[in-house]
């Protein structure tokens, strides 16, 4: 059978035909619909983790335990589990584990451009690139043959365009258990690794490394495609597609194992071609090899962009710049650069909009996270300083206000986001006695990447009930005094809240709690403005609400426009009501 | 190796992926190698939406620059504007009548293109556009959320699909109790 299969999908299709039995992920896009699609299968436990380290600790110890096993992760997530990769490369795995980074060319939802190839490299692991749908399935199994073969971590590394592209993909049945399950034995010089234990095993490492490029020497995807000899393109992940739509008539050599390289086969396609040509997304891998390997590069970074992703018009153009292929059709001009930009936004009715509202209106400076909150960055709430990584935040502020500066520093961090990386710098507040205040902006989900579960919903992946995490007992057990709960959509409860937890002047945690408007089933209300009383004066504009309009009505005295709500925007969160000083806005019974 | 190219644009919440959930098994169901593309995550918060959806005997990149497009179907004015560029100067484009101002505009100082400013812009881009009241007519059959399927009605009148295959496909796709709604939906783009 044939479906269209995004590469995720064809991921967790992969996991499920090839046997596995456990999988574990943190959300992050675009990775997060490989663990939502592979809960989907009765035959796989998975769960979502607090955190990246923890999703590859916990798949390593399922994979010391002889089972099939998947991890998976955003680019940036496997920074976060970068230690646990570099000792399972040391350890091995005993079953077998595939671990799939999912990178961010053109950083549609991400803080950076990092190319992990380079993790295959750096902790001595293979690493496998699909390019479509059916090598993403494809290779999930084959990764798992590797890993069993050559007792090894082995990362399967995707891309956006990959991930979130749909093509065909055959479909199979679920194999059983692999064919010889690997029962869990005492072996305290592979799996512990002291010194004087990890020292013996890093020649074993070196030697499967070798034994590795030896395999890709064979590997069924490093594959020469010849053609035409005059141009020979080296190219991986989609694009080697972007490259067969420029060079139709090119010889290609396509990498589907990424590391350790095929180093002869490389050679064999190098003396066979006129032209060598590297064509890679993002940094210069594979050119930087195969430049060490003293081949001539025709064309590869010079040409063809480092910065931002790939398409076939950015490859052709690239490639003529080269002189490589015909000049390309005009890009069309049609000079609408100034049009009114639609960035993403907090929804009408956010709970974290009041919060970012009143931490303005305060003149503070905020250390912000990783969530739908960093869009209160930009313009009309324009309330952030500074956004790093998961669970920055909370450091980031303390290092500000310890340091001295003009002003005070509170750190805002979402729940899901909190429980990630936010434990250890809010216990490092109060150990280290500054007077951050952080805010964790608790809407009860995962919100940016699809609202997922996670530690304090009292829901797991599989949708089982199960334990609430406590953010204020958690604080005061850190020896936090200052714990203060409040609903954000209340701006007078807030205010008050926010300015005894600034005055303190000490460690203080300040939770503001209110759930997702997409946990509603319906909105809770409905408000308009009395044009009779609007004069005018701009305040609910200030609040950034995607459902305040300009009026058509002008203000006689001061020229400007009144507002208006849109009926189909307005959640009813009441936050315009309260920061309306003519008593303007009000409710509307609902038909 | 020609390859038949789509971009649907609009704003998060249109139905722009549906649509082009549609348009790829039509595709599919005609027997052609299909790819399709999409970027998920912070862009569905109300920004700016662009789906892709190539169609060919075989289909290598799942995405196209600009001026690489053969047809695109916008359902929101401003956003036609915003992704006019990708439309070969010979594609087909057909556009929505709909206004979402976005907040640049509703409350910011920003102002919405005018409609003579619009046809222009097309016009310049290319010389078949269409500009077409799916809005209004998914309204005259009851609910706003048939735009996306009276757009692909009006979509198909240029593809050389039979109409039954559609029909197939939306049938597989559509809840039971909107498969009469969405017929007519259907019917009613392709007379637009």
């Amino acid at each position: 059978m044939r479906a269209l299969l995004s590469g995720n999908e064809a991921v967790a299709r992969g996991a499920y035909e090839s046997g596995v039995v456990f999988a574990s992920a943190y959300p992050g896009t675009p990775s997060t619909e490989i663990l939502e699609n592979v809960a989907k299968y009765d035959e796989i436990y998975a769960e979502w983790s607090p955190n990246e380290k923890v999703a590859l600790d916990t798949a390593i110890g399922a994979a010391y335990a002889g089972k099939r096993v998947l991890a998976a992760m955003k680019h940036v997530g496997l920074n976060v589990a970068a230690e646990s990769l570099f000792y399972s490369a040391y350890t091995g795995i005993n079953g077998a584990l595939v671990i799939v980074t999912a990178d961010d060319p053109g950083l549609h939802s991400s803080q950076n451009e990092q190319d992990n190839r380079y993790y295959a490299k750096f902790a001595k692991v293979p690493m496998l690139e699909p390019t479509d749908s059916q090598e993403s399935k494809d290779f999930v199994g084959l990764g798992l043959e590797i890993s069993e073969q050559f007792d090894t971590p082995v990362l399967l590394r995707m891309t956006t365009r990959i991930c979130h592209s749909m093509s065909i993909v055959e479909l199979g049945e679920r194999t059983a258990a692999p064919p010889s399950p690997q029962p869990y034995e005492r072996n305290i010089q592979k799996y512990a690794m002291l010194p004087g234990f990890a020292r013996a095993r890093h020649p074993v490492i070196e030697q499967r490394l070798e034994d590795l490029a030896e395999y890709a020497e064979t590997f069924p995807y490093n594959k020469i495609e010849w053609g035409d000899r005059s141009l020979g393109i080296v190219a991986n992940g989609v694009s080697y597609q972007y490259a067969r739509e420029v060079f139709p008539e090119a010889s290609f050599l396509k990498l589907g194992m990424s590391w350790p390289l095929p180093e002869r086969l490389i050679r064999e396609f190098a003396s066979g071609v006129e032209k060598l040509v590297v064509v890679e997304e993002l940094d210069p891998f594979l050119e930087e090899h195969l430049k060490i390997m003293g081949l001539k590069v025709a064309a590869g970074k010079d040409y063809f962009p480092i910065v931002g992703e790939f398409n076939p018009r950015v490859v052709r153009e690239a490639a003529h710049k080269a002189g490589l292929v015909g000049k390309p059709s005009p890009t069309p001009e049609s000079g609408v650069s100034d049009l009114p930009p639609r960035p993403p936004v907090l929804c009408a009715g956010c709970p974290h909009r009041p919060v970012f509202y009143m931490l303005k209106k305060h003149g503070l400076v905020v250390n912000g996270d990783i969530g739908c909150y960093a869009l209160a960055t930009l313009a009309p709430i324009s309330t952030t300083d500074t956004i790093g990584c998961m669970g920055a935040s909370i450091g980031v502020a303390h290092g500000m206000n310890k340091a001295g500066f003009e002003g005070r520093a509170v750190a805002t961090i979402g729940d899901s986001t909190f429980w990630h990386a936010g434990m250890p710098p809010l216990l490092n507040v109060i150990y280290n006695k500054s007077n951050t205040v952080t805010l964790i902006v608790d809407n009860e989900t995962t919100a940016m990447t699809g609202h997922q579960n996670h530690p304090s919903t009292g829901r797991t992946l599989k949708g089982e009930e199960t334990s609430r995490g406590d953010f204020e007992a958690l604080a005061r057990a850190m020896g936090y005094e200052e714990v203060r709960t409040v609903n954000p959509l209340n701006l007078k409860e807030l205010e008050e809240a926010l300015e005894a937890s600034l005055e303190a002047n000490k460690p203080a945690v300040l939770i503001s709690r209110s759930p997702c408007i997409f946990l509603y089933k319906e909105r809770p209300g409905l408000f308009e403005v009395d044009l009779d009383r609007c004069n005018a004066c701009g305040r609910c504009f200030e609040i950034g609400c995607p459902a305040i309009i300009r009026s058509s009505e002008i203000d006689e005295k001061t020229g400007k426009a009144k507002a208006e709500i849109n009926p189909i925007l307005c959640f009813g969160c009441a936050v315009c009501e309260q920061v309306c000083a003519r008593k303007a806005i009000h409710t509307v019974e609902e038909q | 190796m020609k390859t038949t190219n789509f971009a649907l644009v609009g704003v998060g919440g249109q139905g722009v992926l549906l649509a082009s959930d549609i348009l790829s098994q039509v595709g599919v169901a005609s027997g052609l190698d299909v790819k399709k593309s999409e970027v998920h995550g912070m862009a569905q918060r109300g920004g700016s939406v662009l789906s892709q959806v190539i169609w060919g005997e075989k289909v290598y990149a799942p995405l196209q620059g600009k001026g690489d497009i053969d047809y695109l179907l916008s359902f929101e004015l401003l956003e036609t504007l915003r992704w006019l560029d990708f439309l070969r100067p010979t594609g087909i484009a057909i556009v929505n009548e709909q206004r979402l101002p976005p907040l640049a505009v509703s409350s910011g100082g920003m102002e919405y293109p005018g409609q003579e400013r619009i046809e222009k812009t097309l016009a310049r881009a290319t010389k078949q556009y269409y500009i077409v009241p799916a809005l209004a007519k998914a309204q005259e059959l009851g609910t706003d959320r048939a735009t996306n399927v009276v757009l692909l009605g009006a979509l198909s009148r240029h593809l050389d699909v039979p109409k039954k295959q559609w029909l197939d496909v939306i049938e597989e796709r559509v809840p039971k109790k909107y498969l009469e709604l969405n017929r007519r939906a259907f019917a009613a783009g392709r007379e637009l």
